[in-house]
């Protein structure tokens, strides 16, 4: 009966089952996973970011190669990248940001569902109300 | 009367807003077309809460739900999600003012939020804010990196598959 988790709770709980996180993210992430090099690039960014050049030096492979694989991971959402003047960054890509707002999304959800039912049950009370007024005015 | 009433309410949804107001806050308004004691009413009597707290859009259904709205009572919730474990909530009501503001606790661990909602009147209609006031910054973004926590098994293993690949990285 107890939550896998601990950090997850009260309304957080509720989202997480309701996010219905995509097949194609969850393919995507495999898709990438499956190839030996990007499974090291991974590695290797989880040490520290890196650029393009130094991970296709790493990995003993040319530029283009090296940005085919990096493109994959990004894809699947495992790696971002950021330009600073001619070098790309690659590091761990959490989406954090988009994670964020997807966050704030499904709870808005959440809210705007409960109350359109709470809406419901409070013009049940006002018609309630206004009988018994009537009744007690007699 | 009854009639023309509830066609003015129906043309009228209000709308929802959500906020995050800083690294551990977050608060979401809605106006509802009643005095504040009505409003009230609805999120003090179990009865009553127990027919919106678990919209059917979420997929959840209300299993139990004992909330006893006095200061220092306890509330316990406790959802069903199809085939998947059921969810408990539970916490404390510290704070209880007819009509006007409810304050609870989320005890299910050490980072639970605590929740304020005032019901502010005007003119028959009720303004409500809901306030939930986390422990820490790192509270609230686990509770958003959390969502982590309720992807597919599968992510799961993607998570210890990650693990490995990083321990044996640490190893070559």
């Amino acid at each position: 009966m107890r939550a896998s988790r601990s950090r997850e709770v009260g309304n957080a709980r509720i989202l997480n089952y309701m996010v219905q996180y995509s097949q194609t993210r969850f393919d995507a992430s495999f898709a990438a996973l499956s190839d030996a090099t990007r499974r090291g690039v991974l590695v290797q960014l989880g040490g520290a970011d890196a650029s393009i050049t130094d991970l296709a030096d790493r990995f003993h492979m040319t530029l283009t190669g090296m940005k085919k694989h990096v493109g994959v991971l990004e894809q699947a959402g495992l790696v971002t990248t950021e330009k600073v003047g001619r070098v790309r960054t690659c590091k761990l890509g959490l989406r954090r940001l988009e994670e964020e707002a997807a966050w704030i999304e499904k709870y808005h959800q959440l809210w705007s569902a409960r109350f359109d039912e709470l809406d419901k049950v409070v013009e049940e009370l006002k018609r309630k109300e206004k009988v018994d007024g009537r009744k007690k005015r007699r | 009367m009854d009639a023309r009433s509830e066609g003015e309410s129906a043309a009228m949804k209000n709308r929802t807003t959500v906020e995050r107001k800083s690294e551990r806050e977050l608060v979401v308004t809605r106006t509802f077309n009643a005095p504040a004691r009505v409003v009230f009413e609805a999120w003090t009597q179990p009865e009553l809460l127990k027919r919106w707290w678990a919209p059917k859009s979420t997929g959840m259904t209300l299993l139990s739900c004992e909330a006893d709205v006095r200061v220092g009572g306890r509330y316990r919730f406790e959802f069903g999600h199809g085939d998947s474990q059921s969810m408990v909530f539970f916490g404390r009501y510290v704070e209880v003012t007819p009509h006007s503001r409810l304050v609870w606790t989320n005890e299910e661990s050490d980072d639970g939020a605590v929740t304020t909602v005032t019901f502010e009147e005007q003119g028959g209609k009720t303004l409500l804010v809901l306030h939930e006031r986390y422990p820490s910054k790192e509270a609230l973004d686990g509770a958003i990196a959390g969502m982590e926590g309720g992807m597919p098994e599968q992510f799961g293993q993607l998570d210890e598959l990650l693990v490995t690949l990083g321990a044996s990285g640490g190893r070559s």
